[in-house]
């Protein structure tokens, strides 16, 4: 029995290594096994041979038609058997008969297979695999990922109570297989830190933890699981794996990584997770989100995918070889986000492992060809951009636009006073349109500007801390360096110019800092050359020290300061003449500060037209509807008249403006006629001679059915991602969760499910969880569900001897896994225990401590960075500022990528420059002393019962006596140090921002903070178990 | 509440603790694992044995890949010496009369015609004469730009290579290129994938450093990625020492924290530590203790490091540099104190080679803050003894158009001059031409790919061989290209 069981034991070691060796790489340096390894009774093409082929042949006998040798092909079965003049490469049956079989083992250097100068080398196992497998009929399997899953009958197994769901049912017959038993049910305090860290990323209060274990009831574990899966905390923890994957960031990645503005799409994704929007909705949303019809808000926001790669803003960028560099990379995204494909490969040639073409490859990024975008980005200027409101501010606008739109039409109707100062302009008008007096036609006022395009930020304020002329509200202020304009032109109304007209405006200088010279510009027919300027002759415009001439006209010094003054010039200075009709209108200034108002032309003769000049002689009371109307319209419109009610108006404008500044910007993904897109031969860019290409999914898969000939869209292609033909969609997404609960995915390779990545250990199961997947609509959480409520979750993560020897991997799941947390959930982990954590849920990037001078490498433009103050200092990690070219040096020490391109699978390293963030991070510093001072106010009152609170707080137990132990004496030290060095102990406790209490003995608060450190930092504080 | 059951190991559990793969280690090629894992060391960094509590635990040390070298090395390290910005070859090393004759005229559009092209795009291409005289310098008479004099004084000991060619016309991805042999980011540097093959000698200071300094001309930016580890373990990314703040990031205490207060800190979650590994046997603890070990020794490496007082005042003088002034002379002084102390890989970033205008002035301040350094750099590690087996690489993304943009020259792929010095390097010799105008390298084109190869191939490495499996495929630093520049070594 023993030597029998010895024998099983070392036959999965050698099964395991076996496993490994595609992924692992090299095996040709590791040492020959002592003991020749056992052959697997039935060989099976996708599991044993498939790897050794693509790995060792098809560089030269596989899909690439451009390096393939001989005319021999062993990715398709045909023509790997085919006849090749008598012989065959492979004679099912007969390996002697076979020509692969004597090329692998010739002594011939000549004609041995792999070539020796390919560096690849077959060991003596896998030349015994390929052997054994043409004796045993060399029976032909399509590629697992590439047909479509079906759903086995879960297997028999040998302990039907151990089994909670199919899930353990597969995992169950494959252990039996390997006569293995299941480990057994972790502690409740495991299985509910584990369950927390997965689910939500945080862990769990003692209150928590002492309410599970306390339940006795037998649905006690579904209740926690569905508390975990209902928290708003769910959408985080599963948003930062998907963020990696779309290669989400807050700058733009190449040359000055300028910051862009993506903040809503995160949140997207937070709370899509959150409401469990089905994967294929999602998926429709992220791809083409704007395509459809009456489109959501978040919908659009969801499209925002599509504009997350990298761009550049690099001076003597060529706008060809990028959007070159864009498409190639939206193709890597596409492809391995959902198709778990190495596409990439592809760019410069045939895929050299799987049945990828060229052509696949620019038809894939044809479907992108069409989304609005530039090559070179000028300034800062990444857009198109769209607002996003917050759910608040679209309330709080709506309800300002409800106001606003009250008051305009409460504003139709006149006021008694308004009806008197119409009164007054009839009488002026009428003494006017007799050839008498002269008024100001007002083409701006504090109200309005001419109906065109405006340019400048026209910027109004108040009367409450700047001038505004006698009788109004607001004035426009303008202040900077240098020249400084704000201009309308286009306007739809003109001012028409009459003989002895003059031009004005109303300027007031501010005297601490006044311009040096203002100037109007007038615009007829398109042209700007209409000038008067006053003061020095600094704006550049018409040309500084031109002669003086309609285009450059000096009419004299800097009007007075500190007083509103009417600039005027006549028509002949700005080179204008009567009957001309004035389209736009000018007001610069170079330096300092200036408010300006209205503006015009001062007009003898009435301005109105001649239909309204008529009605003016009709008596009141004899004017029918429409003249009065017309008549009110005029005055409305020329008139000076400033309605109190105005001034509410423009409070309310003004209010709806700042909001709508306020809100989030966010790259909007439009869709515009597609460019041409045509394969680039070894992706050169700069050719022109490839094969036009339109819109088409991979030519090997079930191709995308579109009516007519319309070209196929984003969403023909999402369409397809989720259909039920598509082989690998469902496939990669639930081993990539499978992945995240059990510690590696079914497939092991999260990033390419094709010839070179490991074959499922577990097909069969990742079939079944791929259907079940489809068949219940997409339903992320149902999937989490039924992953962490089976037996196989649950199992305890402690390892035996002789697991270890067998399966060092964990690949067969006797036992869970065990590792580190993610390099946010550290972050989230030390906050929440200290209670800094802000619980909140979305909204603009935060900016924690980070080492000054960090940035210093950035140039256009130059950053400092600024953390922020409160509490976007103890916000969680997932909504950490995500600099590509310098990621938070925290959260790059714990292996988060940079993603600058899709980041499947992350590392989790164990380094020193991780020790080092966790010992003298400011953030972890401060943590470690608020949660100190907690510990002092409310872990009782000896030094054991806070030792016990804290560890409770910080890992959901007690301390152990030789635990106890070790951080008495270091307590002990601490206190005699910081007792004859308060000011060393001050220093420690007022680490960070948060507010240092005044109230606690400060050499107790600090000696107490090293405790904290010492719990904070051990190896079990960070692990998942 | 009842202490957690995981607190009561089970007894399956056997007390000899067998070496595991944690996932941290994952993607290691098997080759790795025997010398990854030393069950004894890690057991005695689990155990803790030694005496003061704080036993000398080391992580299992990474011995490379490569291991047998594949070649006898002649180049134990290597400092790159970044000229960022991409220096004209017209006015440092490739001297070009034939286009001060053609200066003004038109460029002949038979070299330019279908060529890639930067800001001149559009724009008329003439002929821009060298601003600065060349001079033929040392025994070996090697013509060097008298903008560089002092580098012109080791002209004897160094190899300048007057045909390199790149792929990439625009800084960021030209030095991506640089660095990781492809624009497409997410590969390893060559720093990463030395210490991937090789590891490094030291345990006390990372093995792969990065130093960057400015000044001189436009500063371009310059990312963290051109020294991340791409897809290798994160083990092997550069790291950045700073002359401004801590030198590495957190590598000081917190205020109020005593170096001795530190280790007490440090030695009490050891010991916490190991007794978890009663419970959980894992050898990610004992990974785990023998880095925070290394941690605190790094918090007096460092510093120790960075303290250049024992430095003669005649050696401060020969750099140019007056102490911790962040400037290249500085940095270059830095890089042989790390030579020294057995770091692998030492890259220093000058930014200040972007002359789209006023080159002739430009390229005199920027040699101001270069050309004593670098040529400092090589006679002390030549009178030290270390010039032996350090390569030291010298040169830009890129170089410069012959054709003027006004007073100054755009980014040029085609043809450009770098130099190396030292291991296993003929000095006194060039290598390579471009053409009479100095756009087209001609003769003996070195790609990038190729000076990574030569820079393997010294350091006892075949560049076809060093590689790993990402994606279903087996990278390498020079991808499928790459040949060792056999001429120009010793």
């Amino acid at each position: 029995m023993l030597t029998n069981r010895c024998n099983h034991g070392l036959g999965l070691l050698l099964m395991a290594a076996a496993i490994n060796v595609p992924f692992f790489g090299a095996p040709s340096r590791a040492a020959e096994p002592q003991v020749a390894k056992p052959l697997p009774k039935h060989i099976s093409f996708n599991r044993d041979i498939r790897p050794i082929l693509s790995d060792k042949c098809y560089k030269c006998h596989g899909p690439d038609k451009g390096e393939r040798k001989a005319k021999l092909r062993f990715d398709i079965e045909a023509e790997a058997k085919r006849d090749l003049g008598g012989y065959s490469a492979i004679n099912p049956g007969k390996p002697d008969d076979s020509e692969l079989v004597a090329r692998i083992l010739t002594k011939d250097t000549e004609d041995l297979m792999p070539p020796p100068k390919s560096e690849k080398v077959l060991d003596a196992y896998e030349k015994r695999l390929l052997t054994e497998w043409i004796r045993q009929g060399a029976e032909w399997e399509a590629h697992w990922a590439y047909i479509p899953p079906k759903r086995m009958a879960a297997p028999p197994v040998s302990n039907k109570t151990w089994v909670r769901n199919p899930i353990d049912s597969f995992v169950l017959a494959s252990l039996d297989r390997h006569d293995l038993r299941p480990s057994p049910e972790a502690d409740r305090v495991t299985l509910i830190r584990r369950l927390s860290f997965d689910l939500i990323g945080l862990p769990p209060t003692p209150e928590q933890v002492d309410a599970f274990v306390a339940d006795k009831s037998p649905d006690a574990y579904e209740k926690l699981v569905d508390r975990l899966l209902a928290s708003p905390h769910f959408g985080e923890r599963l948003a930062a794996p998907w963020l990696d994957l779309v290669r989400y960031a807050d700058t733009v990645g190449y040359h000055g990584d300028q910051n862009v503005a993506d903040s809503p799409y995160r949140d997207y994704v937070i709370n899509a997770f959150n409401a469990n929007m089905p994967f294929d909705q999602f998926t429709r949303e992220n791809l083409a989100g704007d395509l459809i019809e009456n489109a959501t808000l978040w919908q659009k926001v969801a499209a925002g995918y599509n504009r997350l790669g990298m761009m550049s803003a690099e001076g003597g960028v060529q706008p060809k070889e990028y959007l070159a560099k864009y498409a190639a990379e939206r193709v890597r995204n596409v492809s391995t986000v959902w198709m778990g494909a190495t596409m990439g490969c592809c760019e410069c040639h045939d895929h050299k492992f799987d049945p990828y073409s060229t052509k696949d490859f620019y038809s894939m990024a044809s479907f992108f060809a069409g989304i609005k975008e530039q090559g070179i980005y000028g300034g800062s200027n990444f857009g198109p951009f769209m607002d996003v409101p917050s759910f608040e501010q679209e309330a709080e606008m709506k309800k300002l636009d409800g106001a606003i739109a009250k008051l305009n039409e409460a504003l139709k109707n006149p006021t008694p006073e308004e009806f008197a100062a119409m009164a007054k302009w009839e009488d002026a008008m009428r003494k006017a349109a007799a050839g008498g007096g002269v008024h100001d036609f007002a083409w701006f006022t504090e109200r309005k500007t001419p109906d065109g395009q405006k340019n400048g930020d026209f910027k109004y304020v108040d009367d409450k801390k700047h001038p505004v002329r006698e009788g109004a509200t607001v004035s426009r202020r303008q202040q900077g360096n240098d020249i400084v304009q704000h201009f309308v032109i286009n306007a739809k109304d003109t001012i028409k110019l009459a003989a002895g007209n003059t031009l004005y405006a109303w300027v007031y200088l501010d005297p601490k800092n006044p311009p040096k010279t203002v100037m109007l510009q007038f615009n007829l027919n398109g042209s700007w050359e209409h000038r008067a300027f006053w003061g020095e002759d600094k704006i550049s415009f018409g040309g500084i020290g031109a002669v003086d001439q309609a285009q450059h006209h000096r009419v004299g010094d800097l009007p007075n300061t500190g007083a509103w003054v009417k600039l005027e010039a006549t028509l002949e200075q700005v080179g204008l003449k009567p009957g001309d009709a004035i389209n736009g209108m000018a007001f610069t200034q170079f330096d300092g500060l200036a408010y300006w108002s209205d503006a015009g032309a001062v007009q003898s003769g009435t301005g109105l037209g001649a239909d309204e000049e008529a009605i003016l002689n009709v008596a009141a009371g004899d004017r029918d509807e429409a003249q009065r109307n017309k008549l009110f319209d005029a005055f409305r419109r020329t008139g000076d008249y400033k309605d109190p009610r105005r001034a509410d108006l423009a409070k309310l404008e003004a209010e709806r403006d700042k909001l709508n500044k306020s809100t989030r910007k966010m790259i909007e993904t439009i869709a515009v006629a597609p460019r041409e897109m045509r394969v680039l031969p070894r992706g050169n860019w700069m050719s022109d001679d490839g094969e036009i290409v339109t819109p088409h999914v991979p030519h090997f898969l079930p191709q995308i059915k579109v009516e007519g000939d319309r070209r196929a869209t984003r969403m023909d292609l999402a369409n397809w991602l989720v259909s039920r033909d598509n082989p690998m969609t469902a496939r990669v997404f639930v081993n990539r969760l499978w992945a995240m609960y059990f510690g590696a995915g079914i497939a092991k390779n999260l990033d390419d499910l094709g010839s070179q990545g490991e074959p499922p250990v577990h097909p069969e199961l990742l079939d079944w969880l791929a259907v079940e997947f489809m068949d219940r609509g997409w339903d992320i959480k149902h999937m989490i569900k039924l992953m962490v409520t089976s037996s196989t979750y649950r199992q305890s993560s402690l390892a035996p001897t002789h697991l270890r020897e067998v399966d060092p991997y964990n690949r067969l799941l006797a036992r869970q896994s065990r590792f580190r947390l993610d390099a946010e959930l550290v972050r989230d982990n030390a906050l929440a225990i200290s209670g800094l954590l802000v619980d909140k849920i979305g909204g603009d990037s935060a900016k924690p401590y980070q080492p000054a001078g960090y940035y210093r490498h950035l140039n256009f433009p130059k950053r400092e960075y600024q953390p922020d103050r409160g509490e976007g200092l103890y916000r969680r990690g997932v909504y950490t500022h995500w600099q590509r070219q310098f990621l938070h040096p925290m959260l790059k020490a714990f292996d988060a990528p940079s993603r600058d391109e899709c980041a499947v699978d992350r590392p989790r390293s164990n380094t020193p420059l991780a020790a080092l963030v966790l010992l003298n991070d400011p953030t972890f510093v401060e943590a470690a002393r608020v949660f100190s001072e907690h510990a002092l106010r409310e872990g009782g009152k000896d030094d054991a019962s806070r030792l016990t609170w804290m560890y409770r707080h910080v890992l959901s137990r007690e301390p152990e006596a030789r635990e106890t132990q070790v951080l008495e004496k270091l307590l002990a030290d601490n206190r005699a140090n910081y007792t004859a060095d308060k000011d060393a102990a001050k220093k420690l406790v007022s680490t960070g921002e948060w507010p240092t209490p005044n109230d606690l003995d400060v050499s107790e608060h600090a000696a107490w903070t090293t405790v904290a450190r010492a719990i904070l930092n051990m190896h079990e504080s960070i692990t998942r178990n | 509440m009842n202490q957690s059951e995981i607190r009561n190991p089970k007894s399956e559990i056997n007390p000899y603790r067998r070496t595991f793969l944690g996932r941290s280690l994952s993607g290691i090629g098997t080759a790795a694992l025997a010398s990854l894992l030393s069950p004894q060391l890690l057991r005695a960094a689990a155990a803790g044995n030694g005496a003061a509590g704080h036993a000398l635990v080391r992580p299992p040390k990474w011995t490379g890949v490569v291991n047998p070298l594949h070649y006898a090395p002649k180049a134990k390290r290597v400092i790159h010496l970044c000229m960022a910005g991409g220096p004209s070859h017209l006015e440092t090393l490739d001297h070009k009369p034939k286009l001060a004759e053609m200066d003004g005229q038109p460029m002949p559009e038979s070299y330019t015609k279908g060529q890639p092209i930067a800001q001149l795009q559009g724009k008329a291409l003439k002929c821009f004469a060298p601003q600065h005289p060349f001079k033929k310098f040392g025994q070996s008479g090697q013509e060097i730009s008298t903008a560089l004099p002092n580098i012109g004084e080791v002209a004897d000991e160094i190899c300048i290579i007057r045909s390199m060619r790149t792929t990439q016309i625009n800084h960021d991805p030209a030095h991506t290129v640089m660095n990781t042999g492809t624009s497409i980011p997410g590969r390893p540097s060559m720093g990463s994938w030395m210490l991937y093959g090789l590891g490094a000698e030291t345990e006390e200071l990372p093995g792969y450093v990065v130093l960057t300094s400015a000044g001189g001309g436009q500063a371009q930016p310059i990312a963290s990625r051109q020294w991340a580890s791409g897809f290798l373990p994160s083990r092997f990314q550069g790291v950045e020492f700073h002359s401004a703040g801590d030198p590495v990031h957190y590598v000081s205490s917190p205020g109020g924290v005593t170096m001795d207060q530190q280790r007490g800190l440090v030695d009490a979650v050891t010991s916490l530590n190991r007794i978890g590994n009663d419970v959980y046997d894992d050898p990610e603890i004992a990974t785990r203790i023998a880095q925070y070990e290394l941690a605190f020794r790094m918090q007096s490496s460092v510093p120790e490091l960075m303290d250049i007082s024992n430095e003669t005042k005649e050696t401060l003088e020969m750099y140019g540099t007056k102490g911790a002034d962040g400037s290249f002379a500085y940095n270059c002084l830095l890089a042989r104190r790390l030579a020294e102390r057995g770091v692998r890989f030492i890259q220093l970033y000058h930014r200040g080679w972007d002359h789209h205008g006023g080159i002739k002035n430009g390229i005199l301040q920027t040699a101001k803050f270069v050309d004593q350094g670098t040529a400092a750099l090589i006679k002390d590690l030549k009178q030290r003894g270390l010039l032996e087996d350090t390569l030291v690489i010298w040169g830009g993304e890129f170089g410069r158009t012959p054709m003027a943009q006004g007073n100054g020259r755009d980014h040029h792929i085609k043809g450009f001059s770098a130099f190396v010095a030292g291991a296993g390097v003929k000095g006194g010799i060039s290598h390579g031409a471009t053409d009479e105008l100095g756009y087209n390298a001609v003769e003996e084109v070195t790609e990038v790919h190729d000076l990574h190869a030569t820079m393997l191939y010294l350091l006892g490495i075949d560049h076809k061989k060093l590689t790993y499996k990402f994606q279903g495929r087996d990278f390498r630093l020079t991808d499928v290209h790459g040949n060792v520049v056999h001429d120009i070594l010793a």
